[in-house]
């Protein structure tokens, strides 16, 4: 095993385990706990070899790393993979929530367990090729792929309305990844290459850039996703089996966030600048707006969507705000939010595997029998609210104080979302954990098994590890985002000595009179 | 030696936290208040090298922020102000350990109350060790937790749950101001440390920044941010409506951090940051003129409320008015004097309340005690002497650090100093006639509890009441001791760099020279005080019930506390909720989805259907629409050929 060819190793490995279930053959009994045992072996080792990539990985450096490419389609078209310090964690966040998700699905799937286990983890490839790719034509194929498991797994898996809400969840992104393919064809165009370190450091014409980047946002706003294109993702959470929602919450919301720093921001940044008063708008507005939806949920999964939806909205405020608090913030933001609100659709599922149901009334006072359960529950509400000590805090401190820098109104109106937070999720918290225990359903609820402490407990420690010691992460992180942040302001600087307008600015020009 | 003084009570929290269901509730109890006493013993230490020795001293931990320009490390932060806080949180702190373990003995949960109570002390010592604002932000977050675990402790209780989120929401809104704060200095200056911010306000003094669409002066706004969140962990007027709510929880918990400590952190706040105060004279203005409606305010609603812990409670609310009137004419050391005298006697009244709650079998409705002294004689001892202390009667407390702030108001001289000077005198008035009220109500008169309440009463075991005596001798002597120290000659030595005055501030000599009648105010307001609840709750105990009869409304309006609860529902509780459910249903539900997929599905479906319509089946129907088109295509070549 060389460097060279790590990535590839770490993203194809779920695959070879989804061949393995694939040709097992025998009664369903049997075939059902292989699966189980394959798929959790096999996310297993990828996740531990993947810890090899962070091990190794340079921090100094801004570029790509473990960089294997080979030619594909014809020549015009790479097989291009590596990461940087941007994406790195990405692909450490897929693998470590993975096994998790298996061992969450571990009783809770009990029909087509072997197709269940083919699609987790075609779908870890996808996920995992999607932050690996370094080219355009191969990210939009891992970026498009992952919707075809997913779309499954609430459909063939979900809950009663599980088909209006995969068509829901496919329509969406689709719409708006089409858009993306166009604007990867115009970019193939101009550019010549679909390689995207070249693409990086070519200059797209200003006009250009404002019609790319729109395209790309159309794509990225749906996945984040961003107001008002959000109402697929409470319909998607309710639907989906719990490791549907972890994963969609945990990754593919993050694909969004990864797009705008991998492409909007460096590749389109004159138009990102020119727009950015647009992502401020409708990050604050998610803010609150999903902050307030939040308040008066029936369910928990769609409060904890609502709320997932809210915190994006930091996550796109502070990568627009374009400092190394603001994307630094964002990034943090998008890691923990990863394993905080997949924790918290965990514990969802806990509860939702006992009970069957997701109604926050039909609970109250399980501290009462379920002491553990209370305390992961109430570790993951406090993240979310984004209290100091937990992960939560960092990401949302940063994105504020960077966003302050650009804008005051903006930092000001997300800073309410703290205070909506503690509210929707405080309550959230006091209507299922606290309160005596009336109700006679819960009579006989049982604490935390040890397959859930295994599930949970690890995403529970990261929590409180990296509130209390974040260096990890940002240290990986630092340099790639100086880089990022220092080449977008040469762009900015060179546009504006050199005066040429996009058409945003034209049309802001016209406004202003001049 | 600092690490275990902040770390100690983590440990001990982690211990009965996490092993208190193996170890045992008396391993629990005796390990963290073991480790709690280590801790305060140690930080005494700590004040008479810090404070009499003076030195700054730092003990950096490990690295926590760090992005970019902007770095916040974990580091402990010894100065004398720190030094101060460690004396005051640690020994109340143990003291309310110790108390707990008789008071809380009938409880099945003492493991867990033990836990968080160290948890709590761990997060106010790091708020107080802090040496930027983001530790800072860490332990004023810290103690929101515990202080919402603690008043949520008894869970199967409605209100109490009620009150813990309100206590967390209401902080939350505090804290809003904070981090903008925390923003603006870091947008201004580049720095969250607090040495080098302080260092570079005297240059900002005079600059403006854009904030929210106006040129302000940064110096100002970021004060008046921070002060924000000062007012709400603080009580202070418009976000005080937690406080009183919050005595749901424990006795021990309202002593421990509804009245010594952590609702002084806001005090603590402004004299920590002392030298960006300085530069504005501004807000300090505002805060003089918040703190003296608070300390009114509390003090009105005070004089009505029936329940012994709310009557401290709003005790509590108004003395830390008279704190922030202190901080305001720029007067910090007397605020942090009367800080630290304040944490003694108001602990005091507080475990003495719930000794006497703990013998009235839970009772806390003071009109259903009296005639008590006979039964609980210690208990009614502690609970005159905190009384004595706290109403300023002489040689005690009270009476050096509470007096010292109204002379300090009125030594102050323009108008906003004038307004706090009024209001705090009338609120010593105040303040006199409740606390006697209370003490009469409860323990002298004839009784007005049950015979089946009566016949358990009973004096609280040793382990309740040699805290109550040391808090007691704390109440009697602190002030005498320390005034010199804190306020008097020794001051500028003792305090050094740790507070900041600007060289036009020359209030620490001037409330020596106020005229002679000042200092006999306060006193006189004490007497004058006593002799009203002495005259309506002994001589003649018909006069409150006429009063409150003939003047009805005020009655009324300072029973339901000014109407704040009802007003805030009115204006932000119901509406966020009411916007909530619109948002949902008709923003979410009826435009995005009905305009967007939902929308879009249903119209693609009404056009198939109409498609649909045309495929008849019938042959005539398709012949007639191909003559059509074909007469149609005809007339075309004829027309467009000609």
């Amino acid at each position: 095993m060389t460097d060279g060819n790590i990535l590839s190793l770490i993203t194809f490995l779920p695959l070879v385990g989804a061949l393995a279930i694939l040709v097992t053959r025998g009664d369903e009994a049997t075939v059902a706990r292989n699966a189980r045992y394959v798929a959790l072996w096999t996310t297993s080792i990828t996740f531990i070899v993947s810890l090899y990539i962070w091990w190794k990985f340079d921090p100094t450096t801004s570029d790509f790393q473990f960089v294997q490419q080979s030619a594909w389609l014809g020549g015009a078209i790479n097989y291009h993979m590596g990461v940087d310090g941007i994406s790195m964690l990405f692909v450490i966040l897929t693998t470590f929530l993975m096994p998790a998700c298996i061992l969450a699905s571990w009783t809770s799937i009990e029909k087509r367990v072997k197709e269940y286990m083919i699609a987790f983890l075609v779908l870890e490839t996808l996920m995992i090729g999607v932050f690996c790719a370094l080219d355009l034509v191969l990210f939009y194929i891992f970026f498009e792929g992952g919707l075809i498991p997913m779309f499954l797994i609430i459909g063939v898996w979900g809950g009663a309305r599980r088909i209006y809400a995969s068509f829901k969840f496919f329509l969406y992104t689709f719409a708006g990844s089409v858009l993306m393919l166009l604007a990867i064809m115009a970019m193939y165009w101009e550019a010549g290459t679909t390689s995207i370190p070249v693409l990086l450091d070519h200059d797209f014409p200003v006009n250009m850039q404002t019609w790319l980047w729109l395209a790309f946002f159309a794509s990225f706003a749906v996945k984040m996703p961003m107001w008002p294109v959000h109402t697929w993702l409470p319909d998607a959470h309710v639907e989906a089996p719990t490791a549907g929602s972890v994963i969609l919450a945990g990754i593919l919301l993050k694909m969004g966030g990864y797009g705008f720093l991998r492409f909007s921001l460096p590749m389109f940044p004159v138009a990102s600048a020119d727009l950015a008063w647009l992502v401020f708008g409708l990050s604050v507005i998610a803010i609150v707006y999903a902050s307030l939806v939040a308040l008066v949920q029936e369910d928990m999964k769609k409060l904890i969507a609502y709320s997932s939806v809210a915190h994006m909205g930091f996550v796109t405020m502070g990568i627009f705000a374009a400092n190394t608090q603001g994307v630094q913030g964002g990034i943090f933001q998008m890691l923990s939010h990863g394993w905080i609100s997949g924790a918290l659709f965990l514990c969802v599922g806990v509860v939702y595997d006992r009970m069957h149901t997701r109604e926050i009334a039909a609970y109250g006072g399980l501290v009462n029998r379920m002491p553990l359960y209370a305390v992961a529950f109430l570790i993951l509400t406090m993240a979310n609210v984004g209290l100091p000590g937990t992960s939560g805090f960092i990401g949302e401190f940063l994105t504020i104080v960077g966003t302050f820098q650009v804008s005051t109104w903006v930092a000001a109106i997300a800073a309410t979302g703290v205070i909506l937070a503690s509210g929707y999720a405080l309550l959230l918290y006091r209507r299922i954990v606290f309160g005596a225990l009336e109700k006679d359903t819960l009579k006989s609820i049982l604490d935390l098994n040890r397959r859930e402490m295994i599930t949970l407990g690890p995403l529970v420690a990261a929590t409180i590890f990296f509130g209390v010691y974040p260096a990890p992460i940002m240290e990986v992180t630092a340099v790639s985002v100086d880089n990022l942040i220092s080449n977008y302001n040469a762009a900015i600087e060179a546009h504006r000595v050199a005066g040429d307008t996009g058409f945003i600015g034209e049309v802001a020009s016209l406004f202003a009179g001049n | 030696m600092y690490s275990a003084i902040v770390f100690l009570p983590l440990v001990g929290f982690l211990i009965a936290g996490i092993f208190g269901r193996w170890i045992g509730v008396r391993a629990s109890t005796l390990v963290t208040s073991g480790l709690l006493v280590v801790s305060a013993v140690l930080s005494v230490a700590a004040l008479i090298s810090v404070g009499l020795q003076g030195e700054t001293e730092r003990v950096q931990v490990l690295t926590w922020i760090d992005s970019g320009t902007f770095e916040a490390d974990w580091r402990l932060r010894i100065d004398t102000l720190t030094a101060v806080m460690l004396v005051v949180v640690t020994s109340v702190s143990a003291l309310v350990h110790i108390y707990s373990i008789g008071y809380m003995s009938h409880d099945p949960h003492q493991p867990r109350f033990f836990a968080y109570l160290s948890l709590f002390t761990f997060a106010m010592l790091m708020l107080v060790t802090a040496d930027n604002f983001v530790q800072l932000f860490f332990g004023w977050e810290g103690v929101g937790l515990a202080s919402y675990l603690l008043i949520g402790f008894w869970y199967k209780r409605p209100s109490a749950n009620a009150a813990a989120i309100k206590a967390f929401v209401v902080n939350r809104v505090g804290d809003f101001g904070l981090i903008l704060g925390i923003a603006t200095l870091f947008f201004t200056i580049g720095s969250v440390e607090f040495d080098t911010v302080f260092a570079a306000i005297p240059e900002l003094a005079d600059r403006t920044f854009h904030f929210l669409g106006y040129d302000v002066p940064v110096v100002t706004t970021a004060c008046l941010l921070l002060f924000m969140g000062a007012m709400g962990k603080s009580a202070q007027f418009l976000l005080h409506t937690w406080l009183p709510d919050a005595m749901e929880g424990p006795t021990p918990v309202s002593a421990l951090i509804h009245a010594a400590t952590m609702v002084t952190a806001g005090v603590f706040l402004l004299a920590r940051l002392s030298p960006i105060f300085e530069f504005s004279p501004f807000a300090l203005t505002v805060v003089t003129v918040i703190g003296a409606i608070t300390a009114f305010f509390a003090a009105t609603v005070g004089l009505v409320q029936n329940d012994i812990k709310r009557v401290i409670a709003y005790s509590t609310c108004s003395q830390l008015g008279f704190m922030f009137v202190a901080i305001g004419v720029g007067a910090y050391e007397i605020a942090m004097f009367h800080l630290f005298t304040h944490a003694f006697f108001k602990a005091l009244l507080f475990l003495g309340s719930g000794s006497v709650i703990h013998a009235m079998s839970d009772e806390q409705d003071m009109r259903r005690m009296g005639g008590l002294y006979k039964m609980i004689p210690v208990t009614w001892i502690m609970m005159v002497i905190g009384t004595l202390a706290l109403t300023g009667f002489p040689f005690t407390a009270g009476y050096f650090s509470k007096d010292a702030i109204i002379e300090a108001a009125f030594a102050g001289h323009n108008a906003a100093h004038m307004f706090a000077f009024t209001l705090t005198v009338t609120a010593a008035l105040f303040t006199s006639f409740y606390s006697w009220r209370l003490i009469f109500m409860t323990f002298h008169g004839t009784s007005r509890a049950s015979n089946e309440v009566l016949s358990h009463v009973h004096e609280s075991p040793l382990v309740m009441l040699v805290p109550l005596v040391i808090l007691a001798v704390g109440a009697l002597g602190a002030g005498m001791v320390f005034a010199p120290l804190f306020i008097g000659g020794a001051h500028e030595a003792f305090w050094l760099e740790a507070i900041f005055r600007g060289s036009e501030n020359h209030i620490m000599h001037a409330f020596h020279d106020v005229p002679a009648w000042v200092p006999y105010a306060p006193t006189l307001m004490m007497i004058v005080g006593f002799a009203t609840a002495w005259l309506f709750y002994i001589a003649r105990p018909d006069i409150p019930k006429q009063l409150a009869k003939t003047h009805e409304p005020i009655y009324k309006f300072l029973l339901n506390k000014w109407y704040f609860d009802e007003l805030y529902d009115f204006l932000f509780v119901r509406p966020a909720f009411w916007l909530g459910r619109v948002f949902w249903k008709q923003g979410d539900g009826r435009i995005i989805d009905g305009l967007g997929p939902d929308g879009i599905a249903a119209r693609v479906q009404d056009i198939t259907r109409q498609v649909v319509r045309l495929q008849t089946g019938y042959l005539y129907h398709y012949a007639f629409a191909m003559l059509l088109g074909v007469a149609g295509l005809v007339t075309w070549f004829m027309v467009g050929g000609a």
